[in-house]
């Protein structure tokens, strides 16, 4: 199998969560380091009706889904991509394996948010990273140290 | 070192990771690291990352398949420094 570096819009392509638990728009930045990701919450998803009637704030477990979706499973492609190509990419799935995280702001309906996270270690498909969400203002939302692990597909 | 130090810095590094507590205190060398101490698989990396950084060595994947029990990680370091 032949490693394939490849780009941001791909690596997009292959994200398996799809909507309506998709919380990526858009991949800037990605390199086996890195990767920098924009998501707008749209104001008419459905979870706003209830979190709170009246005063919708983004929930903070889907904070942190967004920041997994980008910081874990998107870098996670991207680094298997480059050691196994493609074909190591449709064989696995990338699930959630520990956080440590902290809130300092709140996500309303409409806000875009950017995500970058930074590569701590990448070893025997457990990928885990360092992870910072802003508000376009530059209000730091969440920071957290998270990972992930790669699963055969199949064994699910 | 000695294998009883090496021991105790691995069940010091093990025991952060273990979900049963009370299972630590008595383990020995055949202790299951995954089914005894009830240590996540997804944790066994970190587990190796520490031994790594702990005592200065290179553990490669092959390597680490290899530890199922306490004793197989004393052993694995013990043949690393050696």
């Amino acid at each position: 199998m032949t490693g394939a570096a490849l780009l941001p819009h791909q690596v997009l392509d292959l994200l398996p969560q799809r909507e309506p638990f998709r919380f990526v728009d858009e991949i800037l930045e990605v390199s086996k380091r890195h990767i920098v990701a924009h998501y707008t919450f749209p104001a008419d998803l459905d979870f706003y009706r209830g979190h709170f009637p009246g005063n919708p704030v983004t929930p903070g477990v889907i904070l942190l889904e967004c920041i997994a979706q980008v910081g874990v499973v998107a870098l996670g492609i991207y680094l298997v991509a480059l050691e196994g190509g493609l074909e190591a990419v449709d064989s696995r799935l990338s699930l959630f394996a520990d956080a440590d995280v902290d809130f300092s702001g709140v996500v309303r309906p409409g806000d875009r948010v950017t995500v970058s996270a930074k590569k701590k270690f990448f070893r025997r498909g457990k990928l885990r990273s360092e992870a910072e969400m802003h508000l376009d203002d530059g209000t730091l939302v969440c920071s957290a140290t998270i990972s992930g692990i790669a699963v055969p597909r199949l064994n699910l | 070192m000695a294998r009883d130090e090496t021991f105790g810095k691995v069940m010091e590094i093990i025991g952060r990771y273990a979900k049963n507590k009370d299972a630590i205190e008595g383990a020995t060398e055949d202790t299951n690291i995954l089914e005894d101490l009830k240590v996540n698989s997804a944790r066994l990396v970190d587990v190796i990352l520490d031994f790594e950084d702990e005592f200065d060595i290179e553990v490669d994947d092959e390597d680490a398949d290899a530890v199922n029990t306490v004793g197989d990680a004393v052993t694995l370091i013990e043949a690393k420094l050696a």
